[in-house]
Formats: C-alpha cells, structure tokens, sequence
C-alpha cells in the first residue's frame, strides 16, 4: 500500500511467517505473479496454528520450480531428485517415525516423472501431507508440456496445443488410496490454510492439489495475462463442490475450477498395519521401530 | 564401539553370500533396508524382511530402484543405518541417487550382486561388468569406497567394513558382490557381538545455532546431523555452501566438488585393502578380484608348478584403488595378468598405473561362468614369455 509522505515512517515489521522461512535465503527464485509463494505462506501459516512441534517437522521437494521450496523452510528441509521427493521422505517417516512429514512439489516432479511412487504411496496409505502446486506446465525448464496440461493448452513442445489426457489428480489420489484428498486454487488463501491445518491433525496419506498461476510461461504460451488476472480467473471460476465424485474434478483449458474436499476418512497408515501385522503375527517377539528411529546409540 | 548384539547371529552357519551379506548389515547396525526384487541379489531382503522384526528394523519393498535408493538416502538422514541391495539393471536406475547421496555426504550402503549384462543380460548368472560403472556411473565427479567379496565370509565381514566406511567418510559405500559368491554357500562364522568393530553415526555436538551442515572445520569430512533433533538445516543436490544453500558459482563448484573428490583420494592409503602372496620377486602378477580371485588363485599354483614366477594380488577394495601398490610393482614386474569376466575394466586401471613400465594382460570372460583356470595360466605363460 502506498504511504502518504506525511505520516509518520512506519518501523520495518517482520514478515509474519520469518521464524519458519529462512530469511537470509531471500529474495526467492519465483516470478512476480508466481503462486507458489502464496503456497509456503500458507503451509507456514498451517504449521505454526497446528501446535505440532516444529523440530520434529521435515520437508521434502523434488526438483522444478516448486521444488525450491523446501530450500525456503526453516524445518529439516531437504532438495532431492526430479520425482523422487515421495520415496525421500517415505524414508525419512520410516527411518525416524515420530517425524512429521511433508512433501512440497511441482505436478511434473510428483506425478510425472514420479508418478509411480506417487501412486505407491498413496496405496501404502504412507503417513505423508502431500501438497502439490499445479501450474499446468514444466515452469523451471521454460515452459513445456507436463501430465497437467489441459486439453488445447500450448506449451513449448505442444506448440499447436495439447493433445494428450491430462490426469485428473484428485481422482488418482483417491482411486490410489488418499484418505485425505482436496483442491484449492492460490486465490483460497484461508481455506487452504485450513486445508492444510486440518491435513495436519489427519493420518496417512494426505493429499492437497493447488492450482497456481505461471504467468510467465503458462498465462504468457497461452495469452492468460498477468498472475493477478489468473487470480481474477479463478475468482469467478472456481466452484466449492465439498465431496465432488473425483470422477467429475477434470480441468479442461481455462474451463471451471471444482475446488474442495473430496475425500476425508481414516485408514491404518503403514506403520500401523505393519506394527499391527508383526504384533498379531510374532507377539512379543516383535520389536518396532522406536519413535526416534533406528539410530543405535550404545 | 562393539556390535550391538540384537543384530547379531553369534555361531558358525552354513549360508550362502546373500544371506551373510544379511547378516553382516543386520550386525553392523542396519536398521532400515528399501529394496525391489532382483535376480541374483533378492536372498539378501528375504533374509532381512525376515529377521528385522525381531530387532526393530523397518523393511519396505519399494515400487521400483529409484525409489528404493531414494529411500535409503532418506532414512539415512535420521541417523539410521541403511542399506539396499540390487543387481545390474536396478543398479542402473540407482545411479542418480546414489550421486544425491554423495552430493549430500549421505553414509549408506548399496549392494550389486552382478550378473550378466548389458541390459537383461544373464539374470541368473555371474558377471562382473559393473565394476566401472560403480566408480563412474552417476553423472558428475565424486568418489566412493567400493568392496569386492570373495567368499560368504568376507560378504558378512565387508557388508560390516562398507557400514563403517561409508560412516567414516559420509559416501555411498557399495559391496560389489557377484552371482557366485552371492549363491555359493560356505561356512560363515559371526563372531560374538563384542568382537565385532562397528563405526555408530556421530552427530555433532554443536549446538543448532552454531551449526552448519557442511563447514568442516579444517577436518575433510563435516558433522552429521539427524533429521528431528531440532537442527532445521537445509539440504540440497544442487552445489552449495558450507550452510548447505545452493550457490551456482564456479567457485562454490570448485569447493563444494573438490572436497567429496579429495576427502576419499587423500586417505586412499588408508581404506584401500589388498592381500597378495609372492609378488616381491615375481615377473609376473595375477590381479584378480570377487570369485575371479578364486579361480586365478589357483591358476596361479598352476603356473608355479611349471616353474614361472608368478605373484598374486587380490583387489578387496574396488575403489579407491591400489594406484601406488601397482606403480611400485610395475617398477618391479614385468607384466600384470588381469583375469575378470567383463571385456576389460579394471585392467584399464592397472594398465594406467603400470604406466608402460610392466605389460598389462587381459584374461576376459563375457559372464554367464567363471575362467577355467588353464585359460589364465595360458596367458600367464604368454606374458612370462
């Protein structure tokens, strides 16, 4: 907001998030209009109103434009491979299970080329908060077509438009096996918020897909305008339909948003039915993994 | 510090290389194991998914190598021993992270079980072509430490030694194992828990504002942290400072790069390990490695008994490799003999230690069998000629 010359300077305030953002690591790497700032500061909102204790919190991204994430969090905070963020973090549950474990990354690191463990996970019911930041398109490498992309979209390597069936992510996330499974867009900042908070209190695999402008390769390929004129888009495109049939949550090209919760149940993760599993088979012969893991000490 | 004895199997067996490979992680501390079935290599999983319940250890099958490397690079990180185990073509798939896990500085252990290949290959049958491509095979330049088993005792005691480097020296450390001695069943004596030498994971004592993950101190190798202890460090694959942030610049390259190169070339005397038997005098030194070394053993009495003088060299480190010991003995010899079943791999570092001071002869075998040793002696006799 613009300051009238004549009140008094304001002192500079701190960003009300900084003691979860590695501060000294900005000016971050994204675009102006980019979403996927809006993302971290909700998740960090997220984590600071759930209570959970945040040394015990870790954060995984992969690669791409939303694999700079975790770069930013001031939490245990690991940058892995192109897809193989969901495997880094399946091992960092089960290495250390008292951990809480989130995955942060982009729609062509998580179910493009990691598409397999994505779905894995999601069967296995791995304890994970999955967010995915759905931009439509490969960001990082300049703007080329990702398993998102909708129908007649343009990217640099469709550039008559894309041919190929864009997954529908929420569905695979629940035909896979998510107990917990939303999509908002990075106009719902509040709901988002509280999307991840509750996502906190859940167990198991919980997945929420966010729909994030590009502006300078998806909005500029297909002549969308600015970031805030995708804000506008989804301002009068998005549609809360709580507990959608995931079937019916397609997004065609610059067609509406179904935004929501869709699915919210519980189910054993797989530390519970494995721990339940050993103690039904082996009873007291069995030994679990401690909560603060496998290190031995003496 | 001693072998915490939950893991150990104490007694005199009759196992085969896979499972003593087992055993051998399960004594050195391993308590998480990611792995995706792969002829010859699947024994050593079975054996632990069946044992680790009794020790709280966490066995998952994974979707694939990627993932299981993936993984294991993860699990590492919260101070957990961690191991996976894999053949040719899932070793392939492993390459990129096992280059995260020493871009990360990341202690693990991978085991290659080798067959027969390219590609397919020979699933059921030994090879030993990967051995290059352990040194070389993810992209980028690192170093790492990689053992070679002859027999099931030495796959449990080097499963232990590659746990204890790969901790010293924070790199993926790989037991380069292959189809025979993995399926070859021998007598294995694990010794008593006390009488076994395992390196724990040492975290720093720093406090965490203090700490930074990769500021050394004027040691080679930083001090580990675990994730959950309240650290809140960063982590990356990308070149990065000593605060573990990314910095693209040449001379972040340059220091970041040339510390995971030279934290392993500059104690290569002291991980390197070798035996040899009568090389002093000899014209002529057999240079053999995993089952290989077996067969040219016996070569080697073979070409003794027609009166050649023949010395013998047996690689149990891979890499780093013996560079200085073959410099000195090729001042000395006047041709190495290099039996291994691939088409020429390590003869190539033999020959480029040698120098064109001693001959370099290659024995090869395309895989799928072992040398007859006659074939050896052949060419024993050829380079004595």
């Amino acid at each position: 907001m613009n300051q009238p010359i004549d009140s008094e300077p304001q002192e500079a305030r701190e960003h009300p998030s900084a003691q979860l953002l590695r501060m000294e690591r900005l000016p971050h790497v994204w675009c102006p209009g980019c979403g996927i700032g809006t993302v971290v500061k909700c998740y960090a909102t997220a984590l600071e109103n759930s209570g959970i204790d945040l040394d015990k919190a870790a954060v995984v991204s992969g690669i791409g434009c939303s694999g700079r994430v975790a770069g930013y969090m001031r939490l245990d905070a690991f940058h892995t491979t192109h897809g193989r963020a969901i495997p880094f973090a399946t091992g960092l549950k089960l290495g250390r299970p008292e951990l809480f474990v989130s995955v942060i990354s982009g729609d062509g690191d998580l179910v493009g080329i990691g598409g397999n463990h994505f779905i894995h996970a999601a069967r296995r019911n791995m304890d994970l908060l999955v967010i995915l930041i759905n931009n439509f398109i490969y960001g990082m490498t300049g703007g080329q077509n990702a398993p998102t992309t909708p129908l007649e979209a343009k990217s640099s390597t469709m550039p008559f438009g894309n041919f190929e069936e864009p997954f529908n992510l929420p569905h695979l996330a629940a035909s896979s096996g998510a107990p917990y499974v939303a999509r908002w867009t990075c106009l719902h900042i509040r709901r988002l918020t509280w999307a991840i908070e509750e996502a906190i209190e859940r167990r198991g695999f919980r997945f929420i897909e966010v729909i994030a402008p590009c502006p300078t390769l998806y909005s500029r390929l297909n002549k969308l305008g600015t970031g805030l004129s995708e804000m506008r888009f989804y301002h009068d495109n998005a549609e809360i339909k709580h507990g959608c049939d995931t079937r019916e949550l397609d997004i065609g090209f610059h067609t509406e948003i179904v935004c929501g919760k869709f699915v919210d149940e519980e189910r054993p993760t797989f530390l519970d039915l494995k721990d339940e599993h050993y103690r039904k088979r082996l009873g007291d012969r069995y030994i679990p993994m401690p909560p603060e893991g496998g290190m031995i000490h003496a | 510090m001693r072998a915490d004895p939950t893991g150990v199997l104490t007694g005199a067996h009759f196992l085969d290389g896979d499972y003593a490979c087992g055993e051998g992680a399960m004594a050195a501390g391993c308590r998480f194991v990611a792995g995706y079935p792969i002829t010859p290599s699947t024994e050593v999983i079975e054996r632990i998914a069946r044992r680790f319940p009794d020790m709280g250890g966490t066995f998952i099958q994974m979707e694939d190598e990627l993932a299981s490397m993936a993984a294991v690079v993860g699990a590492a990180w919260t101070g957990t021993k961690s191991l996976t185990v894999t053949s040719g073509p899932g070793f392939s798939l492993m390459m990129e992270n096992i280059g995260l896990a020493a871009m990360m500085e990341t202690p693990c252990v991978v085991v290659n079980v080798q067959r027969g290949g390219p590609s397919t290959g020979l699933p059921t049958m030994v090879g030993q072509a990967d051995v290059m491509q352990a040194r070389w095979g993810s992209h980028g330049d690192y170093e790492l430490i990689a053992v070679c088993p002859q027999s099931p005792q030495e796959a449990f005691d080097l499963t232990v030694e590659a746990f204890n480097l790969s901790e010293i020296y924070r790199v993926p450390a790989l037991v380069m194992m292959d189809e025979c001695v993995g399926h070859m069943t021998e007598k294995v004596v694990i010794p008593e828990a006390e009488d076994i030498e395992v390196i724990p994971r040492e975290l720093t004592a720093q406090p965490p504002e203090d700490y930074q993950p990769y500021a050394t101190n004027g040691r080679p190798i930083p001090e580990f942290v675990r994730a959950g202890d309240g650290y809140r460090f960063h982590t990356t694959g990308l070149t990065h400072d000593e605060r573990g942030y990314p910095v693209m610049s040449s001379e972040c390259q340059e220091t970041c790069v040339r510390r995971l190169v030279e934290k392993i070339r500059e104690h290569t005397d002291e991980i390197v390990r070798f035996e040899e038997d009568g090389v002093e005098q000899a014209d002529i030194v057999v240079v053999a490695y995993g089952i290989t070394a077996r067969v040219a053993r016996m070569a080697t009495e073979m070409a003794r008994q027609r009166g050649i003088s023949v010395g013998f060299l047996r690689l149990v480190t891979l890499w780093p490799f013996p560079e200085k010991r073959i410099r000195d003995l090729a001042e000395t010899v006047k041709g190495f003999v290099v039996p291994e079943i691939n088409y020429g791999q390590m003869v190539l570092e033999v020959e480029r230690c040698a120098a064109g001071k001693a001959a370099s002869w290659l024995v090869p075998h395309g895989g799928g069998g072992v040398h007859e040793p006659e074939t050896i002696v052949e060419t024993i006799m050829e380079a004595a000629r």
